[in-house]
């Protein structure tokens, strides 16, 4: 049994969440082997543990948070790693939810529409004053970690209403696994998570969703595949089978006939390791919390695994936005030169797919599903704007980070 | 400043792990070692230890967690606490398979970190070292369990006695080139599928 026998060898860490699903089916389903690879997958407790061990070698490529490989290049976590995103792995599945209480504080009647962000947003900030007047505590709101989606996308909404975390309501970190009970044991008012924390909140009598990463900005990034920029440049051709046979898995993830097995297989214990009723409260929702079309979790349909740069510069921003960062055009540089939507298209490009032809887009600027170049054929790219109306242009970023009222002070130097 | 005692705080949710480590540091030197357990009061933890030293097990959930309160903390009043010595390659791989995580003070010299490292190092490979000599003491159990209800088998159903079943059983064994255990669990499945009997 050489190891010739099941391909070149890449090893891969994942933390047990649904959008580690292309990694999985790649694995389960043979994508990986098809491709002459063995994709040895590694589950991993945190993030930390993730991107520690991706620094020092232990893993070639790793199931990402988006902005994380961003936050690493630009030296913001303990330890020191050049990594980049080739591609990303899929689309949505956030929800930010509330304790039934603090429901109460936002809407006397518990009935709160989570399709209305911005409505929620202003209910919020009365609350949040009404307990500074009345001398409560703060809020506390959970987040699955500083350089995520959910922390920018949870301060953003909030911010509509001129909260900022931080300086108006507590952040902690968790992970998504404790969020629901958290929520329940009242350790936390709110927390943004993925699926399926949030319905399993709303399923037990604990919580209320308030809104839904698909309300906030419509097809946003979730998370990325991240490499080690060295072993990218040692392996082009090995990356370029993973990103193929990760690609046939997003094919095979999206398709609904799929979804039951696909269910079952993350509910395995080397996986997921959750009842599958639970897993499927992730994909369809559960009372009160049934998911329309295009709020769910998307694998391949949209570009969902096109590293877009604007993806990496609008993590970017928020970055400076909130004070993790000073703007400068070297750590704007920095942030750009990891996504690689070169590397993307010339590993899928030989395979007759739909692929955009520009790097970057004007995100917030389609409002419907669009027809956009591509390389090949028509590529469908979904709606993708912010719920505020806002318009990120990734040529103009601190133009942009001006126009924000809420930011912690920074001073941008051009 | 550089000549006090150095804080170190474990944490650990396995509390026999977190006081052998407790107890080689305390052997080891001349430290105040302050052990958590209780994860949902983390950040009070680290506030209220104010430690130079934080220990913590790799596998464990909460690193994240752990992360996101010392940099807020950090903005309260202590400066950067750093993932132990990354110039250190050989240093950080021996942490990572042993499964420790350490985050030092900025400013710490490397030296006095060092022994502190290395003895956590140790003391997680040493409880490693326990659970899998339990484990395969468990294994052996149940093996034996398993040779003990195939030899009954043979008894029973061959009319051999205790020495003839296992010399049966051992022979088997030889001329597959199996284990006796192999062997034995083979037996026993078959001959429950057989009875309708589970096997256990």
């Amino acid at each position: 049994m050489s190891a010739e026998r099941y391909g070149r060898v890449v090893r891969a860490g994942f933390v047990p969440l649904i959008d580690s699903s292309m990694l999985v089916v790649a694995h389960e389903l043979g994508f990986a082997t098809a491709e002459g690879l063995d994709l040895q997958l590694v589950r991993e407790a945190s993030w930390a543990n993730i991107r520690d061990k991706i620094a020092v070698g232990h893993l070639d490529v790793a199931h990402m948070l988006a902005p994380l490989p961003i936050a690493v290049n630009l030296g913001l976590s303990p330890v020191r790693a050049d990594l980049i995103a080739p591609m990303e792995l899929g689309l949505g599945g956030n929800t930010v939810a509330i304790s039934l209480e603090l429901a109460k504080e936002l809407a006397e009647d518990e009935r709160i529409d989570p399709n209305n962000p911005a409505a929620n947003a202003n209910r919020l900030v009365r609350a949040v004053l009404a307990r500074a007047r009345a001398g409560r505590p703060r809020l506390v709101f959970a987040v699955v970690h500083p350089y995520s989606s959910h922390f920018y996308e949870l301060a953003y909404w909030m911010s509509f209403a001129g909260i900022a975390l931080y300086r108006d309501v507590d952040v902690v970190v968790l992970p998504p696994t404790l969020m629901a009970d958290a929520l329940a044991a009242g350790q936390v008012d709110g927390f943004c998570a993925g699926e399926p924390w949030g319905s399993l909140s709303v399923a037990r009598g604990a919580g209320v969703i308030v809104t839904r990463k698909t309300k906030i900005w419509r097809s946003a990034p979730e998370k990325v595949l991240g490499v080690r920029r060295d072993w990218s440049d040692r392996h082009p051709d090995i990356l370029a089978a993973l990103m193929k046979a990760l690609y046939r898995a997003a094919l095979w993830c999206d398709s609904a006939q799929n979804r039951p097995q696909l269910v079952t297989m993350l509910a395995e214990s080397a996986y997921l390791d959750l009842p599958k009723e639970l897993l499927g409260l992730a994909f369809e929702g559960g009372e009160g919390t049934s998911l329309a079309t295009g709020e769910g979790f998307a694998f391949s349909s949209g570009a969902a695994t096109f590293p877009w740069v604007s993806h990496a510069l609008w993590f970017y921003s928020q970055m400076v936005r909130w004070g993790q960062i000073p703007f400068s055009d070297a750590t704007m540089e920095t942030a750009r030169r990891t996504y690689r939507p070169d590397l993307y298209r010339s590993a899928l490009g030989q395979m007759g797919i739909a692929i955009p032809t520009a790097n970057a887009k004007l995100e917030g600027s389609l409002l419907k599903e669009t027809a956009v170049g591509s390389s090949n054929g028509r590529l469908l790219l979904g709606p993708d704007e912010f719920f505020d109306g806002r318009v990120f242009d990734p040529d103009h970023v601190a133009e942009y980070i001006n126009g924000f009222s809420v930011h912690t002070q920074i001073s941008i130097s051009e | 400043m550089n000549t006090k005692r150095l804080r170190i705080l474990v944490i650990d949710r396995n509390k026999v792990r977190a006081s052998i480590i407790e107890e080689g540091l305390r052997q080891g030197g001349d430290f105040d070692v302050i052990v958590a357990d209780d994860m949902t009061r983390l950040m009070r933890h680290v506030t209220d230890a104010d430690p130079d030293v934080i220990i913590m097990d790799l596998a464990s959930p909460d690193r994240d967690t752990l992360e996101h309160a010392l940099q807020v903390t950090r903005a309260v009043r202590r400066p950067i606490a750093m993932f132990v010595d990354t110039t250190d390659a050989a240093a950080t791989e021996a942490a990572i398979d042993a499964g420790v995580s350490a985050y030092v003070v900025d400013g710490l010299r490397k030296e006095r970190v060092k022994p502190i490292l290395d003895m956590a190092i140790s003391r997680f490979n040493a409880v490693d070292r326990l659970k899998r000599e339990l484990e395969s003491a468990k294994g052996e159990l149940a093996e034996r369990k398993t040779i003990d209800r195939a030899k009954s088998i043979l008894m029973k159903s061959k009319g051999l006695d205790e020495q003839q079943a296992y010399q049966l059983l051992r022979k088997t064994a030889m001329n597959q080139s199996r284990k006796i255990a192999q062997v034995a669990e083979s037996l026993v499945l078959a001959y429950s599928m057989i009875n309708d009997e589970d096997p256990k």
